[in-house]
């Protein structure tokens, strides 16, 4: 879109920005960046530059520093030791003010929108002095027009859906003309058509306009494809520096892992190969005889104020069988997790597990009925942080542990121990505190409870968010291990490669309906990417 | 690539940590971070009594120059305090008297707590209690030690329905029990004092009162619990019964499945509410049984002597539910450090009745009582701040 549009920059009066004189299109210079986390470094001795008509990738897997990094650009966290200088001089940043003062806007993962109000609304939002809404307004629709982003300034930011919030941030950010931009993960809300239109209008902003973009992602293709140098982090440490067009996904792969990348599933989890070009690696089952282990039907779920989260939601799962919800985040994924968790209930629909009609909403009745769930937020509704290993491993079936209701803390810790052996749980043993294990360990403990009582359905949201590679290549082996094992598994993705390696069968999520549905063999990206937008294909 | 730090190029990066590809990510770095914990809780325990101690001086040495600024005797103050909690003779039974409602209405609210909620309305719980009490112990016409035993159970039953208003309506309606179990104790204050106006409620008999006096009758002699004397300190028996109490929650909390699913809804209601635990059924029910400790305080109170003489006043809780909270708070919601807690907590009570005999003004004196309080709620409030800031850093370089 951005490239249909005909306005040369340099016709825009006064020169560069939207409105206001040109700013000094600064070099930005992190030196020796470190900050810490009780006895967790975040960022060891971190440099960093970012120049001027460059897009600038950060790579890392999670975890590995960048969104601190990030955050400390930005005033949110103050670093321990380091300095950082824009322009050449040496600024200090308390807060995003501060920040905003020296020309750095950043664009966050997690949108900080407010949903009732109007766009112009919410781009007026901290301005001080006198609301002038027509003024607002105006310069909302320049922008809009100039970026080809196709934001009314008078829409409802509730009734947009993801993607448009993100230009709505955008808008936000580009409206103080700042000369360095952040962008944190802007992808895992977008489309892929979105996606190549949110790059086009980076492009335009760094290219023609001379503003400094670092683009942080753990995506290779992203970075591949977007960036004109990459600095490649692991574990808190600049790893590399590199001209994006000098190296190729191997490479960088390697580099942000630490190692050389060989196994399948972690080149697929990387990005490095195309799980849509080269085959995937469904599990090997044949679930088309199975019978239906998860039916559900005609599912609706309304909000407290009245809209609709899913709307007539049908489907079923066989024994087997890896069925896929693709769709941009946001589309009505975590309500249908939610209430196959007991979390929430419908206003109408069934749901049965093996025939069997389980209660809505009822306390336990999902993990009664033989619904292993691994949560999208493990922290939300998969584990209690402050309990100890062990106590976690026996959350659901605590009641077959004990004896008269005094627990039998000798089964209790023998389960542990078992479970810890068989899922390679690293930790300090059964009575470790849950808070003491890594992110990719507790997911770990989920997995092994979930799949300890011998489910007939496991829902797996988003299950290798926030995962390294080689805890990606352990889960997505665990799942197919399952569905081998005759577990009927409806595996909720926004990464569309995960989705193309595991499932027999996708279908798309978008408005909380399906809105189309195919086996694996005739999925493509472009089909499916489609469909993602809400469009019919 | 002009500065230094960009020498690192691509392949040097992959070649320089081999040692990284045989290890399971981050474990290396958990393993760390747990050997750090558990020194670090050895360190902790060291710190806590420090912790206290500079608490308690730092309390002791601001009292003292109040009190000999404002011309009083210093040293006398804190004998008086000493001689009254655990000094004099028979001092010891009255400190034991106080402690063992302390300790009832700390192991409610541990109760509570666990679960997640904040009961601060034990005042008027026990108040209720104290009244279902004195109503099955005078009204009904019997005596005996089984009546003794019926009255208890009235007063827990007491205390649980008026912690059961707050519980029907955070379930019901959302309302958040912080305010309504507050807000209850005026109301439960002025219901008791209405009780204690009508001769068909609470109020004793024309005869053998003064006209205007509002108070009930007094328990009849076979209708109390039992006093003992040892060595000279008298004590009513149901500090057994308290000291019992205590190790069955003790057990309850720590190893059975009540506990345990107590626990799990405490710490993440989302996570009880999938693996079977309803917050309706299980905290409504905690918060009802944390009234009935309360409302069963109350019972023990009219029962056993050390309060009101086997007689309803008004004013007859004598902030015992205010400060049982405080146990508990301090106690930092352990059940054993609750019962030690209690008795400290009695014996500044116990011996703040020695105060007025030094000479020094009453309001200096209260000055120095709330000092002394303050520092022993100062530490556990800085420990609890610290846990959590120390979990909140786990979870934000977890994610």
């Amino acid at each position: 879109m951005a490239a249909d549009d005909p306005t040369p920059v340099s016709s825009t009066p006064a020169g560069a920005g939207p409105s206001g004189p040109t700013p000094a299109r600064a070099v930005v210079r992190l030196d020796g960046i470190t900050k810490r986390y009780g006895p967790v470094v975040a960022c060891d001795g971190v440099d960093l530059e970012l120049r001027p008509g460059k897009i600038h990738g950060v790579l890392g897997e999670n975890g590995a520093g960048k969104s601190t990094l990030m955050k400390i650009m930005i005033g949110l966290v103050v670093p321990d030791a380091g300095t950082i200088s824009i322009g050449g001089t040496r600024r200090v940043l308390r807060d995003p003010i501060d920040a905003a003062h020296a020309g750095v806007g950043m664009v966050h993962q997690h949108f900080s929108l407010v949903e009732p109000l109007r766009v112009w609304e919410n781009v007026a939002l901290g301005d001080e002095g006198r609301l002038k809404p027509a003024e607002v307004r105006q310069r909302v629709a320049e922008i809009s027009k100039r970026y080809g982003l196709d934001i009314d300034p008078d829409a409802v930011v509730g009734d947009l859906p993801v993607g448009m919030r993100q230009r709505v941030e955008i808008i936000k950010c580009l409206r103080r003309d700042p000369s360095i931009l952040i962008f944190d993960e802007p992808t895992s809300v977008l489309t892929p058509a979105e996606s190549e239109q949110l790059f086009d209008t980076l492009r335009q902003v760094v290219h023609d306009e001379g503003r400094t973009v670092a683009l942080v992602s753990h995506k290779l293709d992203e970075i591949l494809r977007a960036t004109d140098e990459v600095t490649i982090m692991r574990h808190g440490c600049v790893v590399g520096h590199v001209d994006t067009a000098d190296v190729d996904a191997s490479e960088l792969a390697e580099a942000m892992v630490g190692r050389r990348v060989s196994l399948r599933s972690e080149r697929v989890a990387l990005g490095v190969v195309d799980a849509a070009i080269e085959g995937s690696e469904t599990p090997d089952t044949h679930p088309e005889q199975s019978p239906v282990v998860l039916g559900i039907v005609g599912l609706t779920v309304r909000s407290r104020d009245g809209r609709t989260l899913l709307d007539d939601f049908s489907i079923d799962v066989r024994a087997g069988e890896i069925v896929g919800v693709a769709g941009v985040e946001g589309n009505g994924q975590r309500p249908l997790a939610d209430v196959l968790s007991s979390l929430l209930t419908a206003t109408a629909g069934t749901v049965s597990v093996d025939g069997v009609g389980v209660t809505l909403g009822r306390a336990g009745a999902m993990a009664a009925g033989g619904v292993g769930v691994i949560p999208e937020d493990r922290h939300d509704s998969g584990i209690v942080l402050d309990m100890t290993v062990a106590e976690n491993l026996a959350l659901v079936d605590i009641g077959d542990l004990a004896r008269g209701g005094v627990i039998d803390r000798r089964a209790m810790r023998r389960q542990a121990e078992t479970l810890i052996d068989e899922f390679e749980i690293s930790c300090a043993g059964p009575d470790a505190p849950l808070f003491s294990l890594s992110g990719g360990n507790q997911q770990r403990v989920v997995l092994a409870r979930e799949l300890s009582h011998a489910p007939r359905v496991l829902v797996a949201a988003q299950p290798t968010r926030g995962l390294d590679v080689g805890a990606i290549e352990y889960m997505t082996g665990r799942l197919r291990r399952a569905a081998e094992d005759g577990v009927g598994i409806l595996l909720i993705s926004s990464e569309l490669e995960e989705i193309l390696d595991l499932s027999h069968r996708i279908v798309v999520i978008s408005d909380g309906r399906i809105i189309g549905e195919m086996p694996r063999a005739e999925a493509d990206l472009t089909r499916i990417g489609l469909l993602m937008g809400g469009r019919a294909a | 690539m002009t500065t230094g730090f960009e020498s690192a190029d691509i392949d040097h990066a992959a070649a320089s940590t081999p040692d990284m590809a045989q290890q399971p990510p981050r474990g290396g770095g958990a393993g760390r971070w747990l050997g750090l914990t558990m020194r670090g809780r050895a360190v902790s325990a060291l710190e806590t009594v420090a912790l206290y101690a500079v608490c308690i001086t730092a309390a002791m040495l601001l009292s003292a120059l109040l009190v000999e600024a404002t011309g009083g005797d210093a040293g006398a103050v804190f004998s008086a305090l000493r001689e009254g909690a655990f000094g004099g003779p028979g001092r010891i039974g009255a400190t034991i008297g106080v402690a063992v409602p302390l300790l009832v209405v700390a192991l409610g609210t541990i109760i509570a707590t666990r679960a997640g909620l904040v009961n601060i309305g034990q005042e008027g719980q026990l108040f209720i209690g104290a009244a279902f009490a004195a109503y099955v112990g005078t009204k009904l016409g019997a005596s005996g030690p089984l009546v003794v035993a019926a009255l208890l159970l009235a007063s827990a039953v007491g205390g649980a329905l008026w912690a059961g208003i707050a519980s029907v309506l955070k379930y019901r309606r959302n309302v958040p029990e912080v305010l309504t179990t507050l807000l209850l104790v005026t109301v439960a204050t002025q219901l008791v004092g209405f009780g204690l106006k009508n001769q068909w409620l609470l109020l004793a008999p024309a005869e053998g009162r003064a006209n205007r006096q509002q108070l009930s009758k007094q328990l009849p002699d076979d209708t109390r619990i039992p006093r003992v004397t040892w060595f000279g300190n008298e004590f009513p028996t149901s500090v057994v019964f308290a000291l019992a109490l205590a190790t069955v929650i003790a057990f309850a909390l720590a190893r059975t499945v009540w506990g345990f699913r107590l626990r799990m809804l405490g710490h993440n209601e989302r996570t009880a509410q999938r693996a079977g635990v309803a917050a309706r059924r299980h905290g409504g029910r905690a918060l009802l049984l944390s009234g009935a400790f309360a409302g069963l305080a109350g019972g023990l109170m009219l029962a056993g002597g050390d309060f009101g003489n086997y007689t309803l006043v008004p004013g007859f809780p004598a902030e015992i539910g205010w400060t049982g909270l405080l146990v508990a708070l301090v106690a930092r919601q352990r059940v054993a450090a609750a019962v030690i807690v209690a008795v400290v907590f009695a014996g500044l009570r116990t011996g703040s009745g020695f105060l007025a005999a030094t000479g020094v003004e009453r309001r200096i004196t209260d000055v120095v009582q709330g000092l002394l309080v303050l520092a022993l709620l100062i530490p556990p409030a800085l420990l609890f701040l610290r846990q959590r800031r120390r979990a909140l850093a786990a979870r934000e370089d977890r994610t």
